[in-house]
């Protein structure tokens, strides 16, 4: 079940990829149609088997490999890799309907879009190293196309500083995996037989070597600084529908493998290394928010928000490492909140850049200076706009609230310091209200004279994601009971 | 056994269909007329067919030595035999469409036929002389299908490979018998007893001129100056044999003469031999992708890329014998790095018209079949997951760092982020949409060089480009398979 979930939208893509006759109405409806097969087959998993509260993974699926190098095809999901699931399969589909208008090439966008699909879901369900690597760089490379064939502006040289900038991320994270794999006795790139094991367990400075290679993988990928300026330019020369799934579902791979591998298999090297991780985290809030705030690029300001979102993960996975003098409660609350960052993150910021790829459609620019007043002309845009805006700087009623509150009441009570994270909240809320005032409020001057307001596709690609962050504003419950108990295991492994 | 010199001609049935393969080409080719050269087409095509499935049946047998322990028949020597012919047919395949009815269609056979054969006996070699005689065999017929092709490139490139082969012969024999005077014996057998309390001196400087010989065949730094050359100017068919089937012979020879001698590694033969290949592994890794950076001509990128490819080659060849894996990923990646690079050229040999780097622009609109291979291949190149060299870099890097030399796997690491980007300005025009305008390719050829030439491209060659991709993809997704069967010990 959870392989078809992943590979079905591959098959659908080499289907649109060698189809070349067909019209690009079809190739936008199949696209339209895969995404919403695989909203309803994750939803129906989902119901039928939604809290792992027991230990181990379900809808576990392993089959051999290579079991020369000890990998096999090991896939499973549980509370750590349900949310992201759920939240790639939604992502995509919001960018499924918002491409039903799209005029360049849509068969190989459909096409390109439904692979990077199945390296994302891939990527989460993964339980073995190599498995995880293959949908690591597969994405980079999805990606890497998505931006060079349909991206604007200084498109080639944006793709490719992202190509190389992550690939060698990636290839740090190999090193890294393979340091575990001769590690463990016997050889195995299995998490689960690794968690069990965790191999450098007092290993000292091998387990510090290797975590600084899987570390020095991971935030580049996330990004957190100073690994982030491939990201910036990657957004702004993406096309909408690339930078909400860049942001929306890309990104979280980094976190994820926090969660995933750096914290359960390396827990001894994790504690030693959970300050360092405190503090990328502290400096990626106030850096990404104080960048975001200088930028008159409206993609550029959302893209440094997400430097400072992903900030707050980064500083709620390192507060968990703090072991010393802090309770297990506190250190899982963080972990929750991370988690719940994540969702709350992709969701949110997916929509963001799904508007901003509207301004440029419409004016071919993001340059927040040649708006103004598009409340008037754009009434539709201009809610969904500040909804969007203010779920994004955290206020209470939207996931981010929840995601954000739990951060800081577990990374507080854990190392006290990460207080001054908070002004990262303020900074953001002062961006997002100028960012408002700017493009919404006042006359109509500029682009946004005659600007069209958002059209059906645009609407319903949008609205959702924010109904969705609404809802697990209001009842977070049901995303919580899943998440809450993948956290408290967490939070036990680190801390053994 | 006993010494009655174990012949057992049925052992190397295919070496023998290679041989009897090359001179049945020669032979048939001699006594047909032009337009029936197809035949010795045919007779090469059967001979390749034949060894790869005799090799291919013969790959689960036990590992031992034939001729009085001269040669070696073991997974090694099978997955070499597989690997040569199976490439050596590609590349018959891709050049069919240049060769056909060509005065020197059936040579060339015989030729391919003749230095893959020779590439074989290298790996299989099991005594310091067969692997001299099997390095000459492998040598002598490079040097006329570089030059075959006649133009100035060619007779510069089919020079500078001669001057520098039989420089490399030279040391090769002298290391041989330097070896052979203080061991004793030239057999490997020999070699692992004879060598030990041997001066270390002399060990060291024999051994150095083996490895130089060696290196010269599988163009690895510094013997590598001939390779870049000899790929842009040679045909795609020379070039793309040259850079993929002597390097299969050369390093598993390399891999099996070093494990051949005393001591754990740096221990009893008193030569720090790990060490200098992995200085050189480095050097050639690091050397090719630096020159690759600027090229505007795929067939030299290539040549450079091959060279830096030899770097990652050389990795479990400097940790022979101390990590089990070390072998199988030798293997491994040889298979994987011979259909990527086949596949590339093949790409090359489809498109003759198309001469830099810039003149692939919009070729994904125009032939996206052969967009998607190039890239296939070149991706594989890089070690994007889930390819062909992507599973030979795993394994290879996975054997060095289990035996310690991290330092290696690190310059690798890099190595592979810095190829990228080479890889990459060869692939970023493939996606760019052609200049504006009806019919893009036909303004832009008409640019290069006016004349009313075929511009579609050669049909066999695409074949084999598809054919390669294809294959590079199932031997990434199927590497835990492969990986399996190349697992073994080795015969001395």
């Amino acid at each position: 079940m959870l392989s078809l979930v992943v590979f079905l939208p591959l098959a659908v893509a080499v289907v649109l990829a060698v189809a070349r006759r067909l019209p690009d109405a079809a190739a936008r409806w199949t696209w339209l149609v895969l995404s919403a097969v695989e909203v309803v087959l994750v939803a129906a998993m989902w119901l039928r088997d939604p809290a792992p509260a027991a230990s181990g993974l379900r809808f576990e699926e392993r089959a051999r490999w290579m079991p020369g190098v000890g990998s096999s095809y090991h896939v499973g999901l549980d509370g750590l890799s349900w949310p992201l699931l759920a939240l790639t399969v939604v992502v995509f589909a919001a960018c499924s309907v918002h491409s039903l208008t799209a005029r360049e090439r849509p068969r190989q966008q459909a096409a390109l879009f439904c692979f990077l699909q199945t390296t994302c879901l891939g990527l989460f369900a993964a339980q073995d190293l190599i498995l995880f690597f293959v949908f690591f760089d597969l994405s980079i490379v999805g990606m890497y196309f998505v931006i060079s064939g349909w991206g604007h502006g200084d498109a080639g040289r944006s793709a490719v500083k992202f190509f190389l900038y992550t690939f060698l991320g990636s290839l740090a994270l190999l090193l890294g995996f393979i340091g575990l794999y001769l590690a463990a006795d016997p050889h195995t790139f299995d998490m689960v037989e690794l968690t069990r094991a965790a191999p450098l367990e007092g290993g000292g400075a091998a387990g510090a070597a290797v975590l600084g290679a899987i570390l020095l993988g991971l935030a580049v990928k996330t990004p957190t600084v100073p690994f982030h300026t491939w990201l910036p330019p990657a957004h702004t020369d993406a096309p909408a529908i690339g930078s909400a799934v860049l942001a929306g579902v890309l990104l979280k791979m980094g976190t994820y493998g926090f969660v995933r591998i750096a914290m359960p298999i390396l827990p001894d090297a994790w504690r030693d290394w959970a300050w360092v991780v405190v503090a990328v985290g502290i400096v990626s809030v106030l850096y990404g928010a104080l960048v975001a705030l200088a930028q008159t690029d409206l993609k550029r300001m959302v893209a440094y928000t997400s430097v400072n979102h992903m900030g707050y993960v980064v500083l709620a996975v390192g507060a968990a490492g703090v072991v010393t003098g802090s309770a297990e409660q506190a250190r899982q609350v963080a972990l929750v909140g991370a988690v719940v960052q994540m969702v709350s993150h992709g969701l949110i910021t997916a929509a963001l850049f799904l508007l901003a790829g509207v301004l440029h459609d419409r004016a071919g620019t993001y340059d927040l200076a040649r708006f103004g007043g598009l409340a008037r002309p754009a009434p539709r845009y201009a809610a969904l706009f500040a909804v969007a805006a203010f779920a994004s700087l955290g206020l209470p009623g939207f996931s981010g609230f929840i995601a954000e509150f739990q951060v800081f009441t577990g990374s507080i009570a854990t190392a006290p310091v990460t207080a001054v994270a908070l002004l990262g909240i303020l900074v953001t809320a002062a961006l997002f209200l100028r960012a408002i005032q700017r493009l919404l409020t006042g006359e109509a001057t500029g682009h946004s004279l005659g600007f069209g307001d958002l059209r059906v596709t645009e609407l319903w690609s949008v609205a959702p994601l924010l109904l969705l962050s609404l809802l697990i504003g209001v009842f977070p419950a049901p995303l919580l009971e899943v998440v809450e108990p993948a956290a408290a295991r967490l939070a036990d492994l680190v801390g053994r | 056994m006993d010494a009655s010199m174990q012949k057992q001609p049925l052992e190397l049935l295919p070496e023998v269909c290679l041989l009897a393969g090359a001179l049945a080409t020669l032979l048939s080719g001699s006594f047909l007329p032009r337009q029936r050269q197809w035949v010795a087409r045919l007779v090469a095509v059967a001979a390749l067919l034949g060894a790869v499935v005799t090799a291919g049946l013969d790959l689960a047998g036990t590992a031992h030595t034939v001729y009085a322990q001269t040669y070696a028949v073991d997974v090694a020597t099978g997955a070499v035999r597989v690997v040569v012919a199976a490439a050596t047919l590609l590349v018959v395949g891709l050049g069919v469409d240049e060769l056909a009815g060509s005065h020197r269609e059936s040579e060339t056979y015989a030729l391919l036929l003749l230095s893959s054969l020779g590439a074989v006996v290298m790996a299989g070699a099991s005594d310091l002389l067969v692997l001299a005689v099997a390095y000459l065999l492998a040598s002598v017929p490079l040097y006329a299908l570089i030059g075959a092709s006649r133009t100035g490139l060619a007779a510069e490139a089919a020079v500078k490979a001669y001057l520098l082969g039989a420089l490399a012969n030279i040391l090769l024999l002298g290391g041989v018998a330097l070896l052979h005077a203080v061991a004793g014996s030239t057999s490997y057998a020999g070699l692992s007893t004879g060598l030990a309390g041997a001066p270390v001196a002399v060990v060291a400087v024999g051994l150095v001129g083996v490895l130089a010989g060696l290196l010269f065949k599988a163009g690895g730094a510094p013997l590598h100056f001939w390779v870049p050359d000899a790929a842009q100017g040679a045909d795609p068919v020379a070039a793309a044999f040259l850079t993929t089937v002597p390097k299969a012979g050369a390093l598993v020879a390399a891999y099996r003469l070093l494990d051949a001698l005393p001591g754990d590694g740096a221990g009893g033969s008193g030569v720090d031999w790990p060490l200098l290949v992995a200085v050189l592994a480095a050097l050639s890794a690091t050397l090719g992708n630096l020159a690759a950076f600027r090229q505007e001509d795929p067939l030299r990128l290539l040549g450079w890329s091959t060279v830096s490819q030899v770097g990652y080659l050389l990795l479990p060849v400097a940790v022979a014998g101390r990590s089990e894996v070390a072998l199988p990923s030798l293997l491994l990646y040889l298979a994987g790095y011979a259909v990527t690079n086949l596949g590339a050229f093949a790409v090359v040999a489809a498109l003759p018209h198309r001469r830099t780097l810039a003149s692939y622009r919009g070729l994904a609109r125009e032939r996206p079949a052969l967009a998607a291979a190039l890239t296939v291949c070149l991706l594989s190149l890089v070690g994007t997951p889930p390819t062909a060299v992507f599973a030979g870099k795993l394994t290879t890097f996975t054997a060095a760092w289990d035996a310690g030399t991290v330092w290696l796997v690190v310059v690798a690491a890099l190595n592979t982020v810095a190829s990228l980007f080479y890889y990459l300005r060869w692939l970023v025009p493939a996606y760019r949409t052609g200049p504006a305008g009806g019919h893009p390719d036909a303004d832009q050829d008409q640019d290069q060089d006016g004349g009313p030439g075929d511009r579609r491209p050669r049909p066999y060659a695409v074949a084999a480009a598809c054919a390669a991709a294809t294959a590079v993809l199932l031997l990434g997704v199927g590497a835990g398979v492969v990986d399996a069967l190349v697992d073994g010990p080795l015969a001395r």
